[in-house]
C-alpha cells in the first residue's frame, strides 16, 4: 500500500524512526520513567531518585540539541571548521548543580522528616498524620 | 552609581546573606536582614523613578552585550514588581524579629535570616533578569531557600509540606526548562527580548512552539499556584512560621505571576493565544479556582490554612484578568497582584501576631480576640474587606477593574461569576470576624496586643490596603502603562 507512490510516503511515515531522533526518544522514556516515579512511589527516597531521572532526561534533551552534524568539540585547531554548539552544555552544567543542590535538600529534608516520624514512607506518615487529627 | 541600580538591587541581599552565617547571631542576622531589605526598597523606588523617567534600563552583565551576554532589563513592568517584592521584604523584616524568636528554635534563627535574603534575592532577581535562563536560575535560588524556610516551621508537618513543595516546585523548574529548551532550538537565543524578535512572524502551529508553550504554562502554573495545580500551598502556607507566610503570600506566587506575563506577552505575544485556545483553558482554571478554593476556604477551622486557600482564589482572579487578553483585563491582573499582596499580607501579618499572643490557629480557640487585641483584628477585619472588595479598600479597586475588563471582552456571565465568588469571600471573612467579635472569651484570660513592633508594619500594611483603595492613580496608572506595553507587543 505504501509502496504505490514509491516509498516516499513510506520515509514519511517512518520518518520518527530515523537515527537523528534516538536521544530524544531516550530524553521522553527517561522523562516518563522519572515522572511515573515520583507520583507513583511512596516511599520518599525513591520519589527523589524519580525527580533526578527527570531531571537528567531534560539534561540530555539539552546536550543533544547543541550537537552539530559532523561537529567536533569547540576548541580552535588546524583542520576543524565546524563545532558542536557550547551554549546547551554550559547551560546544563548550570542546571546539575542546581539538581545536585535539590537532591541534597530533599534528602535532607527525608533524614528530617524520619527523626520526626519514625518512617519514610508517605502512607505511614498520612497514617500517622490522621491520627494526631 | 545610578547606572549600577539593577545589579545592586540583587548584590546587597546575596552579599549580606553569607555574613548572617559567619556572625552567628540571631539579632545582629535580623538587624542585617532588615537593613539589607530596607536598602533594596529604597534602590527599587530609584529604579522605578528612573524607568518612569527616562525608559528602559539595560544593564550588560559584565559589559558582554546582549543577547550574547546577560542582560539586566527593566522596564515599567518590572520595576513595578520589583517595588511590590521589595516592599514586602523590608515589612516582613520590619516585623519579622520577635515573630521569628517565638517560632523558630533559637540555634536556627540566623539561619533563618540568611535563607530569607537568599529568598529575597532570588525573588529580584527573576524580576529583574532579562535572560530567560538566568530566570531559571534564580528561581531555583529563591525556590530552595523558601523550602528551607517553610520546613522551620514548629509543627512536624512543615517538613512533609516543605518535601511536598519540594517535589512539585522542581517539577515545575524542570518543565520550564523544557519549555525554555524547545524555544532555544527554534532560535538559537535565550535573552527574552531577543526570542521575541526571532519569535514575531514565525508560525504559530509549528509543533515544537506549541510545546513549548505548553510547557512553560503547566510549569509557571505550578509555581503561581493555579488551580488545580496548587496542591503544595495550603501546605506550605499553613505549616510555615507566620513571618515566612506573610512573606511567600505576598511575593512568590506575585512573581511567578509575573514571569508568566513576560513569556504570554512579551515572548510568544497575543496572537497565538487566538491560535492555541490557551486562554480559553485558563479562564476556565481560573474561575474554578476562584469558586473551588473559596468554597474550600470556608470549611477550615485553620485560619492559615483558610487565608491559604483564599491566596488560590485570588491568584484565580489575577489571571481570570490575564485570560482576558484586553489591556484592561491584564491591568486588572496586575494591580490585583499588587493589591492582593497587600491584603493578604495584612492578614497573614495579623495571624502571626495572633499566634504570638496565643500561641494558637486554630478559629474555634479564638474565641473573642477581638476585645482582648482589638489593634490586631482591626488591621484583620482591612485586611477581610479588602478580600471581599469591600468600596474604599484596595479589593475594590482590583474587582472594579475585573468587571470593566469582562463588559470590555463582551463577557457578562463572567462578570456575575465575579460577584458571585466575592460573595463566597464574604462568608470565610464573616466566621472569623464573628469569632472573634461576638463570642465571649473562654481561656486565656491573660492574652495581650501584641508587641508594638509588630503592630506598625501591619498597620502600615493595612493603611496601605485603604490609602490605594483611596488613591488609585499610583497603582492602577502604572498598572495601566504596564498593560498597555504588554498588550501592545513592545518588548
Amino acid at each position: 500500500m505504501f509502496l504505490q507512490d514509491g516509498g516516499a510516503k513510506t520515509v514519511q511515515y517512518l520518518d520518527f524512526l530515523s537515527p537523528g531522533l534516538y536521544n530524544y526518544w531516550i530524553v521522553i522514556f527517561l522523562m516518563m520513567v522519572g515522572f511515573y516515579i515520583v507520583i507513583s512511589r511512596g516511599n520518599l527516597v525513591k520519589k527523589l531518585v524519580g525527580l533526578n531521572i527527570f531531571q537528567t532526561s531534560v539534561f540530555v534533551l539539552y546536550i543533544s540539541m547543541g550537537k552539530v552534524e559532523g561537529g567536533t568539540a569547540p576548541i580552535f585547531g588546524e583542520g576543524f571548521n565546524t563545532f558542536s554548539n557550547p551554549l546547551p552544555h554550559v547551560l546544563i552544567l548550570t542546571a546539575i548543580v542546581v539538581g545536585i543542590a535539590t537532591t541534597a535538600l530533599g534528602l535532607s529534608l527525608v533524614v528530617r522528616i524520619r527523626e520526626e516520624y519514625g518512617t519514610i514512607e508517605e502512607e505511614d506518615i498520612h497514617a500517622q498524620e490522621d491520627e494526631s487529627l | 552609581m545610578s547606572a549600577h541600580l539593577p545589579i545592586l538591587q540583587i548584590l546587597i541581599p546575596l552579599m549580606a546573606a553569607p555574613f548572617c552565617v559567619i556572625l552567628r547571631h540571631r539579632d545582629i542576622a535580623w538587624l542585617i536582614s532588615l537593613i539589607v531589605s530596607l536598602a533594596c526598597f529604597a534602590v527599587s523606588l530609584l529604579i522605578l523613578d528612573q524607568v518612569l523617567t527616562q525608559g528602559v534600563i539595560s544593564y550588560f552583565m559584565g559589559d558582554w552585550p546582549a543577547p550574547w551576554g546577560i542582560e539586566f532589563r527593566i522596564d515599567v513592568v518590572n520595576a513595578y514588581v520589583l517595588v511590590i517584592v521589595a516592599a514586602i521584604g523590608a515589612i516582613v523584616s520590619l516585623y519579622g524579629r520577635h515573630s521569628v524568636n517565638k517560632e523558630i528554635p533559637k540555634n536556627r534563627i540566623y539561619l533563618f535570616y540568611t535563607a530569607y535574603l537568599l529568598c529575597l534575592t532570588g525573588l529580584l532577581g527573576m524580576t529583574a533578569t532579562g535572560d530567560a535562563f538566568n530566570l531559571f536560575v534564580f528561581l531555583e535560588i529563591s525556590s530552595l531557600s523558601t523550602y528551607a524556610m517553610v520546613s522551620l516551621g514548629k509543627d512536624r508537618r512543615a517538613l512533609t509540606a516543605s518535601y511536598q513543595y519540594l517535589v512539585m516546585g522542581t517539577l515545575g523548574a524542570t518543565f520550564y526548562v523544557i519549555g525554555l529548551g524547545l524555544l532555544y532550538m527554534m532560535t538559537g537565543t535565550l535573552n527574552i527580548v531577543d526570542l521575541h524578535d526571532r519569535l514575531v512572524g514565525m508560525d504559530g502551529s509549528i509543533r515544537t512552539l506549541q510545546a513549548a508553550l505548553a510547557f512553560l504554562t503547566v510549569g509557571l502554573s505550578l509555581k503561581l499556584a493555579l488551580f488545580p495545580l496548587h496542591l503544595w500551598l495550603p501546605n506550605a502556607y499553613s505549616y510555615a512560621p507566620s513571618t515566612v507566610t506573610a512573606f511567600l503570600a505576598a511575593t512568590a506566587t506575585k512573581v511567578a505571576v509575573y514571569v508568566m506575563l513576560r513569556v504570554f506577552f512579551t515572548i510568544f505575544g497575543v496572537d497565538i493565544f487566538e491560535e492555541t485556545g490557551l486562554a480559553n483553558v485558563l479562564m476556565i482554571f481560573a474561575i474554578a479556582g476562584m469558586f473551588v478554593a473559596s468554597t474550600v476556604a470556608i470549611f477550615q477551622n485553620n485560619i492559615k490554612r483558610m487565608l491559604a486557600y483564599s491566596s488560590v482564589a485570588q491568584i484565580g482572579y489575577i489571571m481570570l484578568g490575564i485570560s482576558f487578553l484586553n489591556a484592561t483585563g491584564v491591568s486588572a491582573g496586575l494591580v490585583h497582584l499588587l493589591n492582593h499582596a497587600i491584603m493578604k499580607c495584612t492578614c497573614f501579618l495579623a495571624v502571626g501576631c495572633i499566634v504570638y499572643r496565643m500561641g494558637t490557629v486554630r478559629l474555634s480557640e479564638l474565641n473573642g480576640v477581638g476585645k482582648k487585641m482589638p489593634w490586631t483584628m482591626g488591621a484583620f477585619v482591612i485586611g477581610g474587606m479588602s478580600l471581599i472588595g469591600v468600596p474604599l479598600t484596595v479589593g475594590f479597586v482590583s474587582k472594579w477593574q475585573l468587571i470593566s475588563a469582562a463588559f470590555e471582552a463582551d463577557m457578562m456571565p463572567v462578570a456575575a461569576l465575579i460577584l458571585l465568588s466575592s460573595l463566597l469571600a464574604v462568608i470565610y471573612v464573616w466566621r472569623v470576624i464573628e469569632i472573634a467579635y461576638f463570642r465571649e472569651p473562654t481561656q486565656n484570660t491573660g492574652v495581650k496586643e501584641a508587641p508594638l513592633s509588630m503592630l506598625i508594619p501591619l498597620w502600615i500594611m493595612a493603611g496601605a490596603a485603604i490609602y490605594f483603595g483611596i488613591d488609585t492613580g499610583m497603582t492602577l496608572g502604572i498598572a495601566e502603562i504596564a498593560a498597555d506595553m504588554l498588550v501592545g507587543g513592545t518588548p
